[in-house]
């Protein structure tokens, strides 16, 4: 469009804003319907948030390339309409090849298409980056994403059931088997249930903003040291 | 103080209980106390406040004890942990301590309880006059900690369905309120055998509450009378189908929610008007849970649900402002 891109593209702020800073999940909070509905397990948790990086690597390029040739007045629509031929493609790709998991994961897989924080990134960077920024963003976003969902979905279910990668098998082959960290485990079942996505993620957030809050706090006092030492150094070197 | 008074108003009840149900509930009640006062102290320490004086304001023994009479006698000692630790950290401490958590803590810690241990839950034992065989204190504390019952019991011989459990599976199965009672020693003249006079033991420390002026008469009285009048309508329609509002008020936890759960003042509406709104929404949710719903009893869920709707009835209930004719009038003056 028609605003120019900035000459020095600042990588590491692009990655550090997908992965922690401006994180899909932790920081927008968008995605929340499959954030919530598909963390019950590690292996869903990982299945969805592939698939999820996957559309957003593909729109955001798609929407980049053609960034200049979108009219402004219908951009949203066209962004949707890229976004659901990625998640289309997506969804044959895993009815083809991992019919179990497809089956497993159900409507969350087209509900994709929904995923505010895949139109969010097209509206939001794609649509003002040029294409290899725009890749990267895709991926840092869809890579935080996963993490949460992963890290959702290990607390889940190991409060749920008791064990790791349960059914691990339907996305990653015979060989993957599942984890057993309990045995004779009873379930705590609100851990599965929908209030039990809610808490966890809620905890979740409340960890990021303590790392985040004690990590302005040290560093505020390295700044201040760091002024400190260097007005020492400066009376002592000046003689008068 | 005025939490000390409620628990000594709790205790005629709590006697009751235990003479009635056996010293399972006493069991229940320490370890309950044990972990509630723990994890509150664990949680002001991390959060830097004042550990023993905020202990001395009783809330969180207060807490405990709730929680400890909602839970079946004999419960596993991890189940009381898991639903205490869920009630302080969470339902309390989490949203900013004692006066502003939106819910109550130790309903809340049951419902968690209710909702991911339903087995553990509903393993009520049956009053003593009606057991084969009770247990001791010592079993009764064996058993909780170990799981481990005397060598000549099994758990089939101290456990029964609650009087409101029964009644709902058998009139499901079409059976009518007056063949059940007969059929089912475990009914008596109010409600159930031991369960009609704990509600009166309750009622009695509730209404020294009233006298004492510790709680609002408001949110009991509309929380009775809502359940009455419910109950009245559907056993005017059916008394063979619907049990009777005697039945409804002496059983389960009516009493107990009455006077001392819905009348928490930090989760409870704070307007008179809303309090009366509260405890009637209250009264006709415990209804309306116990006869069409799956649980145990409503009390916990009316509540919690109640809770919710309380920052909205107080919204819509301010009391008119002295001086000024009514809230409508104040906007116009402003404007």
């Amino acid at each position: 469009m028609n605003n120019p891109e900035p000459r020095n593209t600042d990588y590491s702020k692009i990655i550090d804003d997908g992965l922690w800073s401006n994180n899909p999940a932790l920081a927008q909070i968008l995605g929340l319907c499959p954030l919530l509905a598909v963390s019950g397990t590690v292996i869903n948790a990982l299945a969805l948030g592939m698939a999820t990086m996957m559309v957003l690597m593909a729109s955001n390029l798609t929407v980049s390339v053609l960034r200049l040739y979108i009219p402004n007045e219908i951009r949203i629509p066209v962004f949707v309409l890229i976004i659901a031929g990625f998640v289309t493609i997506v969804e044959h790709l895993m009815h083809a090849y991992l019919y179990n998991l497809y089956t497993v994961l159900g409507i969350f897989v087209p509900l994709i298409v929904t995923n505010c924080a895949i139109i969010g990134r097209a509206e939001g960077f794609a649509s003002k980056h040029s294409p290899l920024p725009s890749i990267i963003d895709g991926i840092s976003m869809g890579l935080g994403f996963t993490g949460v969902l992963v890290t959702l979905g290990v607390i889940r279910e190991i409060l749920a059931q008791g064990t790791l990668f349960a059914d691990a098998s339907i996305m990653l082959g015979e060989w993957a088997t599942t984890i057993t960290l309990l045995e004779n485990y009873n379930g705590f079942l609100l851990a599965a249930l929908p209030p039990g996505a809610f808490i966890g993620l809620g905890l979740l957030l409340a960890l990021k903003n303590l790392i985040d809050h004690n990590m302005r706090k040290r560093q505020r006092s390295r700044i201040a040291v760091e002024t400190i030492d260097g007005n020492a150094e400066a009376m002592i070197s000046r003689p008068d | 103080m005025v939490m000390l008074n409620v628990i000594l108003a709790l205790i005629p009840g709590i006697v009751i209980y235990i003479i009635y149900f056996g010293w399972g509930v006493l069991v229940n009640i320490v370890l309950a106390s044990i972990f509630a006062l723990l994890s509150e102290s664990l949680l002001l320490a991390i959060r830097q406040r004042p550990v023993f004086t905020t202990l001395l304001d009783g809330s969180a023994l207060l807490t405990g004890i709730l929680l400890a009479l909602a839970l079946p006698p004999h419960t596993a000692w991890w189940v009381v942990a898991v639903g205490i630790m869920f009630a302080i950290i969470i339902a309390k401490q989490l949203y900013g301590g004692l006066g502003l958590n939106p819910f109550n803590p130790a309903m809340t810690g049951y419902v968690v309880l209710l909702i991911s241990f339903p087995l553990e839950m509903t393993r009520w034992n049956p009053p003593l006059e009606l057991a084969q065989q009770s247990l001791s204190l010592l079993e009764a504390f064996r058993y909780s900690l170990s799981g481990q019952l005397p060598a000549s019991m099994d758990f089939d011989m101290i456990s029964l369905a609650t009087p409101l459990d029964i009644a709902r599976e058998r009139v499901d199965m079409g059976m009518t309120i007056s063949a059940i009672k007969t059929e089912y020693s475990i009914f008596s003249n109010l409600s159930g055998k031991g369960t009609e006079w704990i509600n009166i033991a309750f009622l009695a420390g509730g209404i020294w509450l009233l006298f004492r002026r510790l709680i609002d008469w408001r949110i009991p009285a509309s929380l009775l009378l809502a359940i009455l009048i419910a109950s009245a309508v559907f056993w005017f329609i059916n008394p063979e189908y619907y049990l009777s509002p005697v039945f409804h008020l002496f059983a389960g936890a009516t009493m107990l929610g009455a006077f001392f759960i819905a009348t928490d003042p930090v989760t409870a509406s704070t307007t008179p008007a809303g309090r009366l709104i509260f405890g009637a929404g209250c009264g006709l949710l415990i209804y309306v849970i116990r006869t069409w719903g799956g649980y145990p009893d409503g009390v916990a869920f009316s509540v919690l649900l109640m809770n919710l709707s309380a920052p909205l009835i107080d919204h819509f209930s301010q009391p008119r402002i002295t001086g000024y004719l009514n809230p409508k009038n104040q906007q116009q003056d402003k404007s």
